[in-house]
């Protein structure tokens, strides 16, 4: 098992004929299961070709029709990204995920407060994951967005992170020591976006087959906080927890456009302190997150 | 990208928030002549850095006659202002803004900013303005009234009136007060601010509000849709290095400490540099290659780190995911011959085509000490500095 995403999983690519939206398309097809899971391509110019074997569509909506496809994922550029966000969730999908880097803020505020306002109004809820992120994996299963395959293993920890390569790196870690994992999900670098922590640590909660969970936050904002107020209450699974960003500089952006220290409570050395506090186990090392897993099984 | 009170103004009287009238100088003849132009007995000279406090760092200063202004205007520009946020060598004033006194009865506070808890745009407004916020939200947060905007409804006359009352705004001035708050909504709004802030806005004796001093912010991913804001650029008030690095589309950012590091991805620069600590040492620099790491990039990067005479020793830290380890490798060989690096370099890589990568390296001749994981990595280069 896995979380919001397995071997049987159907999706679209929104910006498939893009140059990096075909690298990583042929990529994620030839992962263990792809080639049965990408079903779809969009863009409305080129309707009726193929690419990759895969059939393009106009719109989102004729392409979920035509294959019942229930995921996308997005590499639309920054300008027409958050559209491409609302036409996933317009098309009733389960889950929209946005590899794209650099939509501007207000696109996403916009974006956010629309689906929200869809929710309200009895529509269907459309889980967004990203932007700005390296997409989610179920090892041996599908991997949908940009991620190294290999140093994936199947298993039964869970790892969620805001950052790509830090991500990468704790899988790394993980498999070497010959854990595998349920699944990895990346929840981007954005200040404003869909899944939280929080809510990739409910699934995980709830997946019978994930036994532990590696949390990695970094500088800027309240959303580790927050996940580890839930876990303290809610969490029946060891977490161990890590905050890149102890010596990054208040005010500065550091490299992610929501890594940014702007208060005295989003600090890494804050965050870290919560997380103690509500049961993580914590490290300050990175290169000891999957050992200090391990010694919790 | 930030920019200057005087291009903050400009902006918000383009959307309607009235300002104190000033005139921006680039001399002292401009200024004295600013000042003959706005005519009147009383004349505020402002220091226009990109940094707070300006006015506790002797940067504003109040003029009654021109000779003062004139006096004034030549002792501030060429300053080195040193405020809370310029760090101890302060920024050297290059422009001043002259503006016409004002009578001030009372100070407020207001800002607009995007919330990431509530993903709503939050407008801030506090009775104790002209103050450091941050000073007021940790004593008195109390006086600090919040509302959260819903982009798709906007600014709502309620919660325009709510924060207007809040602050204590006298009921005459209340419709001015609203005028103002949905202006910088729109303002923010519009121009993709990513803060915008009236610190003071100003009842005045005859209960006009005006915005007394302001700051901006933008969101740089959405620079693309605004020229007009592109044009307000101070390359002066920037680091340099960070401008010559966001040329070769590198995140970097200076710092304090004597070891460079370069490695892709944000969150693993960071992790990379808080390593390099735990082991005893300070990072020299933030820097993210990104995803596409060519050997032009690490090259420019490997110069850019140099430029910093702190830099005693180099750390290279990459996952290759998509991009490939033998890529990097090549890419610092070429780079460290190029530099003639003379300091030492640690090279730690991960992923793919590892084992290729790391014989290149060993092969080029070059001193450079390999190393598997970040602690190691950070243990080597911390030993090679000392």
């Amino acid at each position: 098992m896995s979380i919001l995403i397995n071997k049987d999983t159907k999706v679209i690519t929104q910006g498939i004929t893009g140059k990096t939206g075909q690298f990583h398309t042929e990529k994620c097809i030839e992962y263990a299961n792809g080639k049965n899971c990408f079903v779809a391509g969009v863009n409305p110019k080129k309707a009726g070709e193929k690419i990759f074997d895969v059939p393009i569509y106009a719109s989102v909506k004729d392409a979920r029709q035509a294959t019942g496809a229930t995921v996308s994922v997005i590499y639309v550029p920054p300008a027409g990204a958050a559209d491409a966000i609302w036409e996933a969730v317009e098309a009733d999908l389960d889950l929209a995920i946005c590899i794209t880097e650099g939509i501007p803020v207000r696109d996403m505020l916009v974006v956010r407060n629309k689906m929200k306002a869809k929710e309200a109004a009895g529509g269907k809820k459309t889980l967004l994951l990203g932007p700005n992120c390296p997409g989610l994996i179920t090892p041996d299963e599908i991997k949908i967005g940009i991620m190294p395959g290999h140093i994936h293993r199947k298993g039964r920890i869970g790892v969620v992170s805001r950052s790509g390569t830090l991500t990468y790196e704790a899988v790394a870690q993980l498999t070497e020591l010959g854990l595998g994992q349920s699944s990895a999900v990346g929840i981007g670098g954005d200040p404003i976006n869909g899944l939280k922590h929080i809510d990739v640590m409910q699934a995980f909660n709830d997946d019978p087959d994930t036994d532990a969970v590696i949390m990695i936050g970094e500088i800027g904002g309240p959303d580790e906080a927050e996940a580890a107020q839930w876990c303290k209450a809610n969490m029946k699974k060891p977490v161990v927890g890590f905050i890149a960003g102890v010596t990054a500089p208040a005010g500065k952006r550091m490299g992610h456009a929501g890594a940014l220290i702007s208060g005295g409570a989003d600090t890494a050395d804050s965050k870290l302190a919560i997380m103690e506090d509500c049961g993580f186990k914590v490290t300050r090392n990175p290169s000891e997150m999957g050992k200090l897993l391990k010694s919790l099984l | 990208m930030k920019i200057h009170e005087y291009q903050a103004k400009e902006l918000l009287r383009k959307y309607g928030v009235v300002t104190p009238r000033g005139i921006p100088s680039f001399s002292v003849d401009e200024a004295v002549k600013a000042a003959e132009q706005l005519g009147g007995k009383i004349w505020v000279v402002k220091a226009q850095i990109h940094a707070g406090g300006r006015g506790k760092g002797g940067g504003v200063k109040l003029a009654r006659s021109l000779d003062e202004v004139r006096k004034l205007a030549g002792e501030i520009l060429g300053m080195q202002l040193v405020t809370h946020q310029t760090g101890p060598e302060g920024q050297k004033v290059r422009r001043l803004l002259i503006e016409e006194g004002a009578d001030i009865k009372k100070e407020y506070y207001v800002a607009a900013l995007t919330d990431r808890a509530t993903q709503k745009v939050a407008i801030m407004a506090s009775s104790e303005g002209g103050m450091d916020i941050e000073e007021v939200a940790h004593n008195t947060p109390e006086k600090i009234i919040k509302v959260f905007v819903d982009p798709l409804v906007g600014l709502t006359d309620a919660q325009a009136t709510e924060l207007a009352k809040g602050i204590g705004v006298p009921e005459a001035s209340i419709p001015q007060a609203i005028d103002a708050f949905k202006k910088l909504y729109t303002c923010y709004m519009e121009t993709d601010a990513s803060l915008a802030e009236i610190n003071p806005l100003i009842l005045e004796g005859n209960g006009n509000i005006k915005a007394l001093d302001a700051k901006f912010n933008f969101d740089s991913n959405a620079l693309f849709r605004h020229p007009e804001i592109v044009e307000f650029r101070d390359l002066d008030e920037e680091d340099a290095d960070e401008i010559e690095a966001s040329k070769f589309d590198l995140a970097y950012i200076s710092l304090d400490g004597n070891i460079g590091c370069l490695v892709n991805g944000a969150g693993l620069a960071m992790a990379t540099m808080d390593t390099i600590k735990l082991f005893g040492a300070e990072p020299a620099n933030f820097l993210d290659v990104g995803g596409g790491a060519t050997t032009e990039k690490v090259t420019e990067a490997f110069k850019i780190m140099l430029k910093n005479p702190k830099v005693k020793g180099i750390l290279v830290n990459i996952f290759g995911g998509i991009m490939r380890c033998d890529t990097i490798a090549t890419g610092v060989v070429a780079a460290a011959r190029e530099v003639h690096l003379s300091v030492p370099l640690v090279v730690r890589m991960k992923g793919t085509n590892e084992d290729l990568g790391k014989k290149i390296l060993a092969e080029s001749g070059l001193p450079i000490i390999a190393a598997d994981t970040m602690a190691e990595a950070a243990t080597k280069i911390v030993a090679a500095v000392k």
